[in-house]
């Protein structure tokens, strides 16, 4: 991009993964009739006041110390003051001046970067999401307003400006959403909007000076993301080479059009009179309790993806496709536990399942494949007495309805056809019809044979095995 | 007219001996504010069905031998700024016309348990922003002693209530003298407890870090009783203190030989101060003394900035507590506006008093960017320090003795225009709700027929103290059985 460098911070909110909010007992729901999940707290009645929701800052603790943050002993809630329908209160309740924690990093690994990158995370605070406005028509018919949204616990992660491009704009993102579902901080489920990200960007020569940057707001996807963070790199780059200048502003990003548009210009900033909320005590972590969630939080991705690597014998491809999300980690574990064979299994996995899954837009914990029966699904076929074909073809029933392979095997007939008395006289007929490629065979054409076994194979359905139909072909070829 | 209640202490032993009943002190306390209200304005909304219903109960379980504690049955009043379900709750405010709440304050949960009978909504400064009950939408409370005065406020309904004996116990809040300088300004007793004592649950926001909620009665025994019945931790306040409820009633005997009192020089002699006043609260320090209390001066040496300090950091919270007040969800909402901003300004303009609105404007500024560290973190550095002239003084002291007002009661009217003049008149109060800690303001005498208050301090976390001293200069005097003469 002639000699400009882009350089890109994100600040990504969170929902956590409580059951209810961050400062009453409403239950969290989505998809629930309007302003039936609330409360006098939440919906800022006259005298209601907040209590802090402890589920939820062990759920923060654990994404701060996943992501190597310094957790501080004593943070502060702070009263974010503006005016909207969808904040009851008239303000938010964020933290500001002392965030929960500071000072982390995780690593990224773009797609074809040979190295892994060390992205730094300025700070993780914890705080609660504001309501919905739902305008309708022209305005006409008012504004709707849903509160059942009001005082969902979020936490803010603010990286650094560290991120160089898009793909790595996308590749810190998948990270840190594979982190917070291993922790279990959050689902963040990106349809429900549990994972919302805002892109700072600017360029600049290398080694300049930070150029004037701008803000995308609300982008809701890893592909929003990485089209409008490199849509701005374009577009600024081109302002610069066309002798402009760079205005500070909020953008916002169309997905479909990808085209962005200016929200708001810096110039008429907002005054958030920020100060500590009276009703809220400082919270106050020390340091036993601390230790206790890390030594409690699972093994992580990264950790996992090098554990992949040297135990199982597998490359760094498949280590990390297999570690993206934990409940695949795990069943790749267990399954390669009761089989015996880690590569074997990783292969099924990767090959077969995962792109069944992907079909059916599911996860894998979701499904009704246990490991155990993967196992022996794979089994049966290491033993010869199913064809890796058959296998193959019980694997979306498997997904979607469970079962034992080995019964389902029998059920269907799918037993591997392997003696002489079932398959010689399908032989016979296939050399029968196919003198051309039998000719061919003779003349020294390997690839007929192929084509021969394959035609076997048809009049089995798959079924026989191909091992034994080979013998069996040559010997009477031969 | 109904003769006025006597003291709850008083009504428990009729209740007691079978003398009255629940039923009948109810009747009697809602006669009597029916008939008192056209002059006394103390009332903006009386319960009648609901305080007849919760009678008959209390009564009824008496008759089983299941009275529960010291207010069973006892008729009671609470300030407009503390929720109850299915009543209004307004805080004397038209911006919360026509809304009800649909959940009881920890508070009232708790008189329920005890079995408390409220009769009552009492008025107020609109929001608890006032010391004369004369900013209201309700128009003002006058003082049962001199109907052209002031009962003090903001808890002034409350005050007036108790001093004319419609109720024998009512309850307010106190932000920076709501509860104590109507309790001197109507010659009753006004316990501010020490910040966390009392739940704050369901007690609408003024400014939440200095808020208080507390009893006003005829009696320190009779405060002691209530705060024993209203305390104690409530997990839906997070700055509701972690203790059991208080058992200060069981403190209080008479017996106050060997306390130390101090007498803090910046609130004494004072030039601000009316001479009479600082007259009486010398004799009641010298009676104290008679009652076997070492008095020690001592010296509160930031006291000067306490108002200065107090109104930074109560405006600034008023501003964002206040914030909620915005025509969207209940109350108040103006009609007919073009779009969302001018719903915004006229809801708030329309519904919001002059007083409040300067309040909020003043808090805003307060917390401006550019201003906030000028001000608002300034201010809480200086409170800081103000807690720390406390906690120095309480060394080597169990309470400190001030006057609770440097005047008698003002009449209605002459400090509307003058707003700096009626900060002024806080300057007594405020540090205590800055500290945080406990203080009752109690009758000490008279000047020119109007009553002069004495306030007792005590340290943080314990409001015995302060309740032990009253209760042994009440046993000792006799200004609280003055009463005001109510033409009949």
């Amino acid at each position: 991009m002639s000699g400009y460098e882009a350089v890109i911070g994100l600040e990504v909110h969170v929902h956590l993964a409580t059951r209810t909010k961050l400062f009453c007992a409403c239950e969290v729901g989505y998809g629930d009739a309007p302003n039936r999940n609330t409360c006098p707290v939440c919906l800022a009645l006259p005298g209601a006041l907040p209590v802090l929701n402890e589920g939820a800052v062990e759920r923060a603790l654990r994404m701060a110390l996943a992501t190597h943050c310094k957790v501080q002993p004593r943070s502060l809630f702070a009263r974010k003051n503006y005016f909207y329908p969808d904040l009851p209160k008239g303000y938010q309740i964020s933290q500001y001046e002392e965030p929960l924690a500071t000072g982390g990093w995780l690593e990224i690994q773009a797609d074809g970067e040979a190295e892994a990158r060390r992205i730094g995370i300025t700070r993780i605070h914890m705080e609660e999401d504001a309501g919905k406005s739902i305008h309708e028509g022209s305005g006409r018919d008012g504004t709707r307003v849903d509160l059942n949204r009001a005082g969902v616990p979020l936490i803010e992660i603010v990286s650094e400006p560290d991120l160089r491009s898009a793909a790595e704009a996308g590749a810190y993102l998948r990270a840190l959403h594979a982190i917070l579902r291993y922790v279990g901080a959050s689902d963040a489920d990106l349809e429900k909007g549990h994972f919302r990200c805002d892109a700072n960007v600017s360029i600049r020569r290398p080694g300049a000076p930070l150029g004037t940057r701008t803000e995308l707001k609300n982008l809701n996807s890893f592909r929003a993301v990485e089209s409008a963070v490199r849509a701005e790199i374009a577009r600024q780059t081109a302002l610069l080479e066309g002798g402009g200048r760079i205005q500070q502003a909020t953008l916002r990003f169309d997905l479909d059009s990808e085209r962005i548009s200016v929200m708001r210009l810096k110039e008429n900033a907002d005054d958030y009179r920020y100060f500590p909320d009276p009703d809220l005590l400082p919270l106050v972590l020390d340091e036993a309790h601390v230790e206790r969630v890390r030594a409690a939080l699972p093994e992580l991705p990264e950790a996992r993806r090098a554990r992949f690597a040297q135990e199982y014998g597998l490359s760094a491809y498949d280590a990390r496709l297999l570690t993206s999300s934990r409940g695949l980690a795990d069943f790749f574990e267990a399954a390669a536990r009761a089989h015996g064979a880690p590569k074997t299994i990783a292969n099924w996995l990767l090959r077969d399942v995962l792109a069944a899954l992907r079909e059916r837009s599911l996860e894998i914990e979701a499904s009704a494949l246990r490991p155990e029966a993967l196992a022996a699904l794979v089994r049966l076929v290491d033993e010869g007495r199913v064809t890796p074909a058959s296998a193959r073809a019980l694997v979306p029933e498997l997904l979607e309805r469970g079962g034992d392979p080995a019964a389902l095997v029998r059920e269907r007939g799918l037993e591997a056809v392997s003696d002489a008395g079932a398959l010689d006289p399908l032989i016979d007929a296939v050399l029968a019809e196919q003198p051309a490629a039998v000719a061919t065979f003779r003349g020294g054409d390997e690839k007929a044979l192929h084509f021969l076994i394959g035609q076997v194979m048809r009049k089995t359905k798959g079924k026989a095995d191909a091992k034994r139909v080979r013998e069996l072909l040559l010997a009477r070829l031969g | 007219m109904a003769e006025p209640l006597e003291t709850v202490a008083a009504l428990r032993r009729a209740l007691d001996a079978g003398a009255t009943t629940s039923a009948e002190l109810v009747e009697r306390a809602l006669a009597r504010a029916d008939a008192l209200q056209p002059r006394l304005g103390a009332f903006v909304g009386l319960r009648a069905a609901g305080a007849r219903r919760e009678a008959a109960e209390a009564d009824a379980q008496r008759g089983r031998r299941e009275a529960r504690s010291a207010l069973h049955g006892i008729p009671v009043a609470l300030k407009d700024n503390i929720a109850q379900a299915g009543e209004p709750c307004g805080c004397a405010s038209r911006v919360l016309e026509g809304y009800v709440s649909p959940f009881d304050a920890t508070l009232v949960e708790r008189l329920r348990a005890v079995g408390a009978v409220v009769i009552g909504r009492t008025n107020m400064d609109e929001f608890a922003m006032g010391s004369s009950t004369e900013h209201s939408r309700h128009g003002p409370t006058r003082n049962p002693w001199d109907l052209a005065r002031s009962p003090g406020g903001s808890s002034g309904g409350s005050a007036a209530a108790v001093a004319a004996g419609i109720v024998p116990l009512a309850f307010g809040s106190d932000t920076g003298g709501s509860i104590r300088q109507p309790a001197a300004f109507t010659g009753i007793v006004g316990l501010k407890p020490g910040y966390g004592r009392v739940s704050r649950y369901g007690l609408v926001a003024f400014a939440s870090s200095l808020d208080q909620i507390g009893p006003l009665a005829r009696t320190a025994e009779d405060c002691a009783d209530a705060l024993d019945a209203i305390s104690g931790h409530d997990p839906r306040d997070s700055t509701s203190l972690r203790e059991p409820p208080t058992r200060t009633r069981e403190a209080l005997g008479g017996d106050v030989a060997g306390l130390v009192v101090g007498l803090p020089r910046e609130y004494l002699g004072g030039d601000g101060c009316d001479p009479e006043v600082a007259r009486a609260v010398e004799e009641a320090a010298r009676e104290l003394e008679k009652a076997g209390v070492t008095l020690r001066e001592c010296s509160l040496p930031h006291t000067r900035h306490a108002v200065a300090t107090y109104y930074l950091i109560c405006t600034a919270e008023a501003s964002s507590n206040l914030a909620r007040f915005d025509g969207v969800r209940y109350g108040r909402r103006a009609e007919g506006a073009a779009g969302l901003t001018e719903m915004y300004e006229r809801s708030r303009s329309e519904g919001f008093g002059r007083e409040v609105k300067r309040r909020i404007l003043l808090g805003t500024y307060v917390l401006s960017a550019g201003y906030y560290d000028a001000y608002y973190r300034k201010a809480q550095q200086v409170r800081a320090l103000l807690r720390r002239d406390f906690e120095e003084a309480f060394a080597s002291c169990d309470a400190l003795l001030t006057p609770t007002t440097p005047e008698i009661a003002f009449a209605l009217g002459e400090r509307t225009g003058d707003p700096l003049r009626m900060y002024l008149s806080d300057v007594y109060t405020v540090s205590v709700n800055l500290a945080g800690v406990p203080a009752v303001s109690l009758p000490c005498g008279f000047s020119r027929g109007l009553p002069i208050g004495l306030q007792l301090i005590g340290r943080a976390g314990s409001d015995a103290t302060p309740l032990r001293l009253a209760d042994a200069f009440q046993r000792r005097t006799d200004h609280h059985l003055c009463r005001p003469e109510l033409p009949a």
